[in-house]
C-alpha cells in the first residue's frame, strides 16, 4: 500500500510525461494540459485507496485521453473527435522520449509571450505536475484567480501560435534564456521570505530546484544551466542560518555557518567548477562562482573579497547592471575600505534612482567609515522605501542600534 | 464574520519615539509579539491574512477620467499619516472576538516594554469571496 505523500511524489515525476505524451498525440496543449490535471486529480484520491496501478503512465495517459476526448463531445465537434479518437487508435503507448518532453514542455510554458507571472504557475502547474489549489496557496491567492491566471496564460500561448516542439536551433538558445530566466525568478519567489505562511513558500524554491535539475538532467553540456543550478543549490544551503526561530534575517555575516547545509554545497561548488571548466562563462555562472566563495570561507572574515570583486567586474561588463555595480562596491568596500566603496557608490544615484539597496548599502558603508549619523539618516531612508517586511526590520534594528551606541 | 483589523501611520497614543530611536531589545519584542499574535490567530484558525504596507514615501495616488494620461501623485504627502500602515484580516465567531483581537493588537510593546496603545481600527468586511471557490 502507497501513503498518499509517495503517491503525489510519483505523480509529480509522472507529470510532464503524461502531457508530452497526450500534448504530442492531439496537437493541442491547452485542452492536453486541462485534462492531464483533470487525470492527476483523479489518480490523487484513487489510488491511495485503490493502490497503484502496474502501469501509472499508462492509466494516467488513458484517463487524461478520454477527458479529452470528453471535452470534444458535442454534435459539431463530432468529426473532430472521430478523429483524435482513431489517431489513438493507432499508436499504442509507445517508449516515450520523457526527458525530451519536460524539455520541449518548459520551453512551451516559458514562451516569451507569457510574463513570468504567469509562466511560473504554468509550469508549475504542467511541469512540476503541482495542482491548482497548491500553486494558489504558495502564492496566497484565491484558487479561482489562480486558475484564471492559468487558463489565460494557455489562452495566449494559442493565440502566439506556440507549436508543441523543440525551438529552431537558431531560437534555441534565447528561448532557453527565458526558461532560466523563469526558474530563476521561481527560485528567488521562494527564497526571499514573506510575512504569512513562509513554509508554502520554500516550497517553490524545491520545486524550482527539481524543475532546474530536470532541465539539467537533458541539457547537463550547458555551463549556464549547470550555473544556474549550482546558484540555486548554492543559496539553499545558507537557508537553515539565514532566518532567525521568529522569521527575522540574519545578514551573511552574522550567519552560524555550521548550519549551512554540506552536501549542498559539495554538489553546487562541484558543478560550477565543471561548468566554468568550458571556458564559456555566463551571467549564472559568475553568480553561482559569487556563491562559491562565500560557502567556501569557514568564516566571514575569511572570505577571499579580491575573488569577489574580479567576479562582480566581469559580471558588471557583462551586464551593465547598476545592482552587480552596487554588489561591487560592496567587495572593494571589503578589500579598500569603505571610503573606496562610497565613491562607487556616488555614480549610482542616477541609474538607481531611490532604491532602498542603494540607501542600506552605504548605510553600511558610512557606518564602517565612523559616520554614524549619516548612517542612521540613510538606514531610515532604507527602512522607509523596502517593500519586503523582514528587511524593513532588519533595517530599522540597525538605526536604532547605530543610535544605542551612539549613547 | 470577517473583520479588516486596520492600523495607520498616525501618532500612537502613548507618544513614543520612532521605531527607530527604540533600543534595539524592544525592536526586536515588539517584532516578536507581532510574530507570536499571527502565529496564536494562525493556530485558532481565525487568520485569513496579515500584510505590513510599504512606508508612505513609496506610496502613489491615481486618479484617472477615463481618456487621457491618469494623474499619479508620488510621496511624501503632507497626511501620510493618515495612510495604512498594515492590516489583519480574521475570521472570527463575533464582533467580541474581533475586538479581544484588536485589543491585544494595540497593546504591542514599545520602549521599556510599555504598550504603545496603538489605535485598531475594526471594520466588518461586507462579502468577502470565498477564497475556495
Amino acid at each position: 500500500m502507497t501513503d498518499s505523500s509517495g503517491v503525489e511524489g510519483l505523480l509529480r515525476t509522472l507529470a510532464p510525461q503524461v502531457l508530452g505524451a497526450v500534448a504530442r498525440r492531439s496537437g493541442n496543449f491547452g485542452d492536453a494540459e486541462d485534462a492531464v490535471q483533470e487525470a492527476l486529480v483523479a489518480a490523487a484520491s484513487s489510488w491511495p485507496r485503490d493502490g497503484t496501478p502496474d502501469a501509472p503512465l499508462a492509466w494516467l495517459v488513458r484517463v487524461a485521453s478520454r477527458r479529452m476526448v470528453d471535452q470534444h463531445r458535442s454534435a459539431d465537434a463530432r468529426r473532430r473527435r472521430e478523429e483524435l479518437a482513431a489517431s489513438w487508435s493507432l499508436a499504442d503507448l509507445d517508449p516515450l522520449p520523457a526527458r525530451d518532453d519536460t524539455l520541449v514542455l518548459m520551453f512551451m510554458c516559458c514562451h516569451p509571450a507569457l510574463t513570468p507571472a504567469s509562466a511560473i504557475p504554468l509550469t508549475l502547474r504542467a511541469v512540476g505536475g503541482l495542482s491548482t489549489r497548491e500553486i494558489a496557496a504558495a502564492f496566497l491567492v484565491p484558487e479561482s484567480t489562480m486558475a484564471q491566471r492559468i487558463s489565460r496564460a494557455k489562452a495566449k500561448l494559442k493565440a502566439s501560435g506556440a507549436r508543441f516542439a523543440l525551438p529552431s536551433p537558431d531560437e534555441r538558445a534565447e528561448r532557453l534564456r527565458s526558461v532560466l530566466h523563469v526558474l530563476y525568478l521561481l527560485f528567488n519567489e521562494g527564497y526571499a521570505t514573506s510575512d504569512g505562511p513562509d513554509l508554502a513558500r520554500n516550497d517553490l524554491s524545491s520545486e524550482a530546484i527539481r524543475l532546474t535539475r530536470d532541465v539539467h538532467a537533458v541539457l547537463a553540456d550547458d555551463p549556464e544551466v549547470a550555473g544556474l543550478l549550482a546558484l540555486m543549490l548554492l543559496t539553499d544551503a545558507r537557508r537553515p542560518a539565514r532566518t532567525r526561530v521568529d522569521g527575522e534575517l540574519i545578514p551573511l555575516a552574522e550567519q552560524d555557518r555550521s548550519l549551512w547545509d554540506r552536501a549542498l554545497i559539495a554538489e553546487g561548488v562541484a558543478l560550477i567548477t565543471a561548468a566554468l571548466k568550458q571556458g564559456r562563462l555566463g551571467e549564472y555562472q559568475a553568480q553561482a562562482a559569487v556563491a562559491a566563495v562565500h560557502d567556501q570561507a569557514a568564516r566571514y572574515a575569511d572570505t577571499n573579497w579580491k575573488e569577489i570583486v574580479a567576479l562582480y567586474t566581469v559580471l558588471e561588463r557583462m551586464t551593465a547592471n547598476p545592482m552587480v555595480t552596487l554588489n561591487r562596491a560592496v567587495a572593494v568596500a571589503m578589500v579598500d575600505g569603505p571610503e573606496a566603496g562610497l565613491v562607487l557608490l556616488a555614480g549610482l544615484e542616477e541609474r538607481l534612482g531611490d532604491h532602498h539597496r542603494l540607501h542600506s548599502v552605504r548605510a553600511h558603508l558610512l557606518a564602517r567609515a565612523g559616520e554614524r549619523g549619516r548612517a542612521v539618516e540613510e538606514f531610515r531612508t532604507a527602512a522607509a522605501r523596502t517593500t519586503n517586511v523582514r528587511e524593513r526590520n532588519y533595517l530599522t534594528a540597525e538605526a536604532a542600534r547605530l543610535i544605542a551606541e551612539r549613547r | 464574520m470577517r473583520f479588516m483589523l486596520l492600523q495607520n501611520y498616525g501618532e500612537v497614543e502613548s507618544h513614543c519615539a520612532p521605531m527607530t530611536e527604540w533600543d534595539p531589545a524592544d525592536i526586536n519584542a515588539h517584532i516578536e509579539f507581532q510574530h507570536t499574535l499571527n502565529k496564536e490567530l494562525i493556530d485558532s484558525g481565525e487568520l485569513v491574512d496579515a500584510q505590513g504596507l510599504a512606508g508612505p514615501d513609496v506610496a502613489k495616488f491615481v486618479v484617472w477620467s477615463g481618456t487621457g494620461t491618469p494623474v499619479v501623485t508620488d510621496g511624501p504627502y503632507p497626511e501620510s499619516k493618515e495612510l495604512l500602515a498594515g492590516y489583519r484580516l480574521v475570521d472570527v465567531e463575533s464582533l467580541e472576538r474581533a475586538i479581544e483581537i484588536a485589543a491585544k493588537a494595540s497593546a504591542a510593546p514599545g520602549p521599556g516594554g510599555a504598550p504603545i496603545l496603538q489605535p485598531i481600527e475594526v471594520r466588518q468586511v461586507m462579502s468577502a469571496p470565498d477564497p475556495e471557490v
